[in-house]
């Protein structure tokens, strides 16, 4: 990185507030949490905090992409459940068939994210309504796929995947890191990317701008189905089984909106990263674990998790203070 | 497509019908044929006997999906709805447990507790400036984590008293089952407030620009608040007919409602950025889900089926008539 004047500093610094903020909530959570934890930082402890987030991570980062484009995406819980179910059919056998089935499970949710992004787009329907309504449809699929839990995974490969590299670093980690890299980072800062920002900052002028917005929400639905893919495939590498979880289906999809609020993406649009995301996601995990070391009732997880949630939100609305003219309310 | 409809609504419908939102026409156009679709399947679905308990089940959505399309006409959106609905159905049954005194304010009591969830939904939305969606998703959680430490994880008295029962199962006119009068009282004061108060007037106007409605002295914060207010109160009363229904509060009973009950204002032709839309439209909405999920089962198809069809209709029926007009 070339060397960079204050102002350029200073401005990189309020385009990347959110995620730092999100970074920030989360190590601190994450002290709070291993320096009262019985075990201490040890490489077990870490992959096991790890394991929880990768999945919400994952799914937090689709979130991420469609958010961005002043949409929401509500059908993201239910393509991992989808794919989750797919991949307890179809990663088995040898390593080929294995190899196929991978590849199978995540051009699966590439169309799904595909369909979402054609109707929502061309069919010119409301984002919220339509991903209800498909969320409804991969349901269906999961349920004719898996009408009862059951099937299995190839388990080396799971293995592989949820262990730890050189005995330190979870692998579940490495390939949320990797899969920012191939994934996040050439689509934020393709033309693509650009587009997809600026329709959600403000549609009508990326359209006089002739941006291609039109492909770049394309693009984003389709790549939110692909990362929901690969959240539902860790999915069947942790769990071992496929099963069509209506509630945990839900949740996903709900939490993954709180992550990505925590990470500071602005659910108004053309604001926030997927990394913001990626941590939003882990800081929202870290508070479920906190409770646990402190020895709470497992009873007060859900309304603890609740507060912290709220209270994280409270926080955005401290810019109203600021406001002077009372019209920017209404934005 | 949509300039195509408006143009023939112009030039060919006589006047007296021009003011029909294409919307509901087609919304109850569905149910009629979804009627005569199933009655050749089987004539029970003809029968006023089946007709009736699919408005009993139809009630319960119905008083929720009042709520909802309040807050949906403002241009919000109300996500608290499964716990809200919970948490009012057991407020009502726990109140049950205080003897007599405790069973006549039971009903009363979990409506309240909802107006109450409402009202910090609303005060979030309207004073604070928070998103909807994210507040109330917040609501949600924080409400789900009272009743989970409230009932210890399992129900303790959870048994809905005979009021309730009677509110939702009981018969105060011959054949007209008490949830529909319920959906029906309610629907009436809706249909008064949006069409003949201001606060109806202020809800549209809010919904198209809520700028403007400010600039021509709307109190916008106390009508958005009013709103989340009305539409707490309704998803409880919601929650106590069916505690009365099932004759028992328990946990995620709400969670069936929250898309449904969406789903139904949406696809009555209310716009889901608000500003537009008739209740009859969200009664039409009601009564297609509830019909096109009571036939899905009586055809005996399996769950998967019934939500991949579930899907693919409403898809289908926004397709017809909920695009956006070009830019």
């Amino acid at each position: 990185m070339s060397a960079k004047s204050p102002s350029d500093w200073r401005f990189w610094y309020v385009q990347h507030k959110g995620t730092l903020l999100a970074a920030a909530l989360f190590l601190v959570m994450f002290v709070i949490y291993v320096s009262n934890h019985p075990a201490g930082f040890t490489p077990n402890v870490v992959q096991t905090a790890s394991k929880k987030a990768t999945l919400l991570a994952f799914v937090a980062m689709a979130q991420c992409f469609v958010v961005i484009t002043a949409g929401i995406d509500l059908s993201a819980g239910m393509i991992l459940i989808l794919c989750n179910c797919l991949a307890s059919w179809l990663v088995v056998g040898t390593p080929l068939q294995t190899g196929l089935g991978i590849v199978a499970v995540l051009l699966t949710g590439l169309a799904c994210g595909l369909l979402n992004g054609l109707i929502i787009i061309f069919g010119r329907l409301q984002p919220i309504v339509t991903t209800i309504a498909t969320s409804a449809i991969f349901f269906g699929l999961a349920l004719l796929l898996r009408p009862t839990p059951g099937g299995s995974v190839n388990e080396d490969l799971a293995d592989a995947f949820t262990s730890k590299l050189f005995g330190i670093f979870p692998t579940s980690l490495i390939v949320l890191a990797l899969t920012i890299l191939i994934i996040w980072v050439p689509f934020s800062r393709s033309v693509l990317g650009r587009a997809a920002y600026a329709a959600g900052s403000s549609e009508n002028a990326a359209y006089m701008s002739g941006m291609p917005i039109k492909r770049a929400k394309l693009a984003a639905y389709a790549l939110a189905g692909l990362l929901s893919a690969i959240g539902g495939l860790y999915l069947t590498f942790f769990s071992y089984t496929g099963e069509a979880a209506f509630a945990s289906g839900n949740a996903y999809t709900l939490y993954s909106i709180a992550a990505v609020v925590l990470g500071g993406v602005s659910l108004a649009g053309g604001k926030g990263s997927a990394i913001g995301a990626v941590f939003g996601a882990l800081a929202f995990r870290t508070i479920g674990d906190l409770l646990f070391v402190f020895d709470l009732d497992p009873l007060w997880q859900p309304l603890f998790q609740g507060i912290v949630l709220m209270a994280a939100i409270s926080i955005g609305c401290i810019g109203l203070a600021r406001v002077r003219n009372r019209l920017e309310w209404f934005q | 497509m949509s300039e195509d409809a408006s143009y023939m609504r112009q030039s060919i419908i006589p006047v007296r019908l021009r003011s029909v939102d294409p919307a509901v026409a087609i919304a109850f156009g569905c149910i009629i044929l979804l009627l005569l679709g199933g009655s050749i399947y089987s004539s029970n679905f003809l029968s006023p006997d089946y007709l009736l308990q699919q408005l009993k089940v139809a009630s319960f959505l119905g008083v929720i999906a009042t709520g909802m399309m309040m807050v949906i006409l403002l241009g919000q959106i109300d996500l608290s709805v499964p716990w809200v609905v919970t948490a009012g159905a057991m407020m009502a049954c726990a109140a049950t447990a205080y003897g007599t005194a405790g069973s006549i304010v039971a009903i009363p009591f979990g409506i309240l507790c909802g107006a109450a969830i409402g009202a910090f939904n609303g005060a979030a939305v309207a004073y604070l400036r928070i998103p909807s969606m994210i507040i109330t998703l917040a609501t949600n959680a924080v409400v789900q984590g009272l009743m989970v430490v409230y009932t210890g994880g399992f129900a303790p008295q959870d048994a809905a008293s005979p009021a309730m029962r009677f509110l939702a199962t009981g018969y105060l006119i011959p054949a007209i089952p008490n949830g529909v009068l319920v959906w029906l009282v309610t629907g009436i004061l809706t249909v008064f407030l949006l069409t003949r108060t201001t606060f109806g007037r202020s809800l549209y106007a809010i919904g198209n620009r809520e700028r403007a409605a400010y600039m021509s002295g709307i109190d916008t914060r106390r009508i958005t608040l009013l709103a989340f207010v009305i539409s707490g109160a309704l998803s409880a009363l919601g929650g106590v007919l069916l505690a009365g229904y099932a004759s028992k509060a328990s946990q995620s009973m709400g969670d069936a409602y929250l898309l449904p009950s969406i789903a139904a204002v949406v696809l009555g032709g209310t716009h889901v950025l608000g500003g537009k839309g008739s209740y009859l439209g969200t009664v039409a909405g009601v009564i297609l889900i509830t019909l096109l999920q009571s036939i899905l089962s009586v055809m005996q198809i399996e769950e998967a089926g019934r939500q991949l069809i579930y899907g693919a209709v409403i898809v289908c029926m926004l397709l017809l008539y909920g695009r956006q007009k070009l830019a």
